[in-house]
């Protein structure tokens, strides 16, 4: 479970390009991984064989891209916060972190009777979420630090059309998961196609190893264009999970490099003193 | 250089009587009254340390740092913190977001504490290496060790004052063990808990004793251990007393005033300390879940058990023991045990040098294979207790008592070397 480890994006990202047998020197992978969009080469992991190396996909997200992270929150607003919450975060702390106008944030993304200093909450009455889904859905605030981005994105892309489930829908990440599939309207329907599994319980789901996904319905995005909704919604929760991140990691530069000099300026006074020990 | 003089300044002609009263207005009239002075001599300008301190002497003056680090960061934490079920976790979160560098207090605090951690065993480690512990310095030895029993008391309690998950189930875990005692165990486990399980009470009284009534324990045995120190002197790479080999002026040959050659040399050092700490605080805060796990991220929940329960990385040693051997009693005696080994070090070493610069190959293999051995336990705490990791914890576990079990014998048989007079200092 180090869910939270290495940040490190186009080293696995060169990593996954390797997997399709692309002939390119690694200067070029490197490059490409980079500066080509993500949705550029997103295509390959739902056509062909996709899907079977579900378990090892990364979500190489990078919380200092704001224009990603502002997409995210689109996501998050139009398709998430009908049944999530975010209740450590509060509107005006996305507006600010994210550079977004107040004045946009009222229109965009602000339900009708918030304030802009409340929390991201929920309309939906936890009581009746209990009842329909049997699982009140969870906060989302610090689910990136819990379960970690990968997580996250593997869960939203592994979703599958499984009969046997009360919400005909089930989930490789997440066998048995009581959220809807909500995403299909823009991903379409894959159907699961596992390998030889001995004693094919249906339900059983757990156990069963995925040979490929099968799209049966197409959805109103492309595969490479929900890869990067996906992508950025991730991103945006790896924001909310820790809101002051990127000004964290700038504030250490400054930090460590004054603590560079000063040290260097204590080894010089040290020797300097410690000239006359013998 | 000035060096020169503040170092010559102690062995001036200022007497005992006039030392504390030289200087004029302000300063005599304080030293009338209060031995500042007087103090400044005696334990910084005139205390003697020896000159051949290597790398390993670092750590006791940062372990000093690190609590005053953990004690103002905490003071800070405690002003916006609200211990109990319902508010503990959503006040760290609002520490984190809504404080102004609540957030930097908070991550300076939880990798203050992994940092107490990994300079004390530093510590301790130097302490095996030169053979710190032994006569005259085994009060010293124990007071230090009182001091690192009340670190892991502290750790502990603090690590369930944010109520995450693994804050919850490590409580359960740790707290059960009192119930291995025979006898009065459930009944004490009771008591400690304050409940049927660990929950409220327990929570609120785990902050009392984190902020105030272990604090105040480890600033008393720390400065008992400063006290016994300076009383003693410092031991040094080589082991050699330099308090036995005096110069005319009565001072040791081998001494350098700690104030200001160790001091300018300490600083140094903070300033190495700080750039890591740094790193570890600004760029990788959970250091990809050993100084924060990613469990502790959901709030406390006693209906969903982790997948895996283990303690911070400073306690898996002894929880590798623990889960080594079946049956929670013994588990639990001999992870006790494994604590209470270091503090008869003293006693069962047999051997007439104290540095392992001069000890045979038998205290030098011993050492080896337990430091291997200890790192070795830490790894394997964190891992499932199954199929080979228990195999290995069991061998690490016998390594590391036989440690303890067997040093009065290869102390005793080994050849040493012989310790030279004078201490061996490289010039810097």
């Amino acid at each position: 479970m180090r869910t939270d480890a290495g940040r490190s994006g186009p080293d696995r990202s060169v990593r996954r390009w390797g997997g399709h047998g692309l002939v390119l020197a690694a200067s070029l992978l490197w490059a490409a991984a980079v500066l080509l969009p993500r949705g550029a080469w997103a295509a390959d992991e739902a056509g062909g064989k996709a899907g079977a190396d579900w378990q090892s996909w990364h979500a190489d997200t990078d919380v200092a891209d704001l224009a990603s992270v502002q997409r995210g929150a689109r996501n998050f607003v139009g398709y998430c916060l009908g049944c999530h919450s975010l209740k450590y975060e509060r509107w005006s702390r996305l507006g600010t972190d994210l550079s977004v106008p107040e004045a946009l944030l009222q229109k965009d993304l602000l339900p009708p009777g918030d304030n802009v200093t409340d929390y991201i909450l929920t309309a939906m009455p936890a009581q009746d979420a209990q009842n329909w889904f049997g699982k009140t859905p969870p906060d989302l605030s610090l689910m990136v630090r819990a379960r970690g981005r990968d997580y996250i994105y593997q869960y939203l892309k592994t979703f599958y059309v499984d009969p046997t489930r009360p919400t005909g829908a089930n989930n490789l990440r997440l066998p048995a998961t009581a959220m809807p599939d909500v995403l299909s309207d823009l991903e379409g329907l894959k159907r699961a196609v596992f390998r030889a599994a001995p004693g094919a319980g249906a339900a059983a789901g757990t156990e069963q190893t995925l040979d490929h996904f099968e799209q049966i319905a197409p959805g109103s995005m492309s595969a490479a264009e929900y890869d990067s909704f996906v992508h950025d919604t991730v991103n945006f929760l790896d924001y909310v999970s820790e809101p002051t991140q990127v000004a964290r990691r700038a504030l250490g530069v400054w930090v460590v490099l004054f603590l560079l000099v000063f040290t260097w300026l204590a080894w010089q006074v040290k020797r300097e003193y410690w000239k006359d020990v013998h | 250089m000035s060096a020169k003089t503040a170092g010559a300044a102690p062995a001036g002609p200022a007497g005992a009587d006039s030392a504390p009263g030289a200087g004029k207005g302000l300063w005599a009239w304080l030293n009338k009254r209060l031995p500042i002075s007087e103090f400044i001599t005696t334990q910084l300008t005139g205390y003697y340390a020896p000159k051949n301190f290597n790398i390993w002497y670092f750590f006791g003056s940062l372990a000093l740092l690190v609590l005053v680090l953990q004690l103002v960061t905490g003071i800070f934490l405690t002003m916006f913190y609200k211990p109990g079920e319902l508010t503990s976790f959503d006040s760290v979160e609002y520490i984190m977001r809504e404080v102004n560098y609540g957030w930097l207090i908070r991550y300076l605090h939880s990798t203050g504490a992994s940092a107490f951690f990994v300079v004390v065993y530093l510590h301790m480690f130097r302490a095996l290496l030169y053979g710190s512990y032994k006569a005259p310095r085994e009060l010293l030895w124990l007071l230090g060790m009182l001091v690192y029993l009340a670190l892991m008391a502290e750790a502990f309690m603090g690590y369930v004052l944010p109520w995450g998950n693994m804050s919850f189930w490590g409580a359960q875990v740790i707290v059960n063990l009192f119930s291995a005692i025979p006898g009065i165990g459930p009944e004490l486990v009771l008591w400690i808990r304050g409940d049927y399980a660990i929950a409220d009470a327990t929570l609120n009284r785990f902050f009392a004793l984190h902020v105030a009534a272990v604090p105040l324990a480890l600033l008393l045995l720390v400065a008992l251990h400063l006290v016994a120190l300076h009383e003693t002197g410092s031991n040094n790479p080589d082991g050699i007393e330099i308090k036995e080999k005096l110069g005319r002026d009565g001072k040791p040959l081998d001494g350098i005033p700690f104030h200001p050659y160790y001091t300018v040399k300490d600083v140094m050092g903070v300033g190495v300390f700080f750039v890591l700490l740094a790193i570890v605080v600004f760029f990788v805060p959970t250091l990809g879940g050993l100084f924060l796990e990613p469990e502790n991220f959901e709030p406390a929940n006693p209906l969903s058990t982790p997948l895996e329960i283990h303690p911070v990385w400073y306690f898996t040693p002894y929880y590798a023991i623990l889960r080594a051997v079946p049956g929670k009693g013994l588990g639990a005696l001999l992870m006790f045990l494994a604590v209470a080994a270091f503090l008869f070090l003293p006693w069962l070493d047999r051997s007439p040098v104290k540095s392992m610069r001069y000890r045979g190959w038998m205290s030098r293999t011993a050492l080896t294979l337990f430091t291997v051995s200890v790192i070795g336990l830490g790894y394997l705490g964190m891992q499932p207790p199954q199929g080979l990791y228990v195999v290995l914890a069991r061998i690490f576990g016998l390594i590391y008592f036989l440690f303890f079990i067997g040093m009065p014998f290869y102390t005793r048989f080994e050849k040493v070397r012989p310790v030279p007079e004078r201490v061996t200092c490289h010039a810097h």
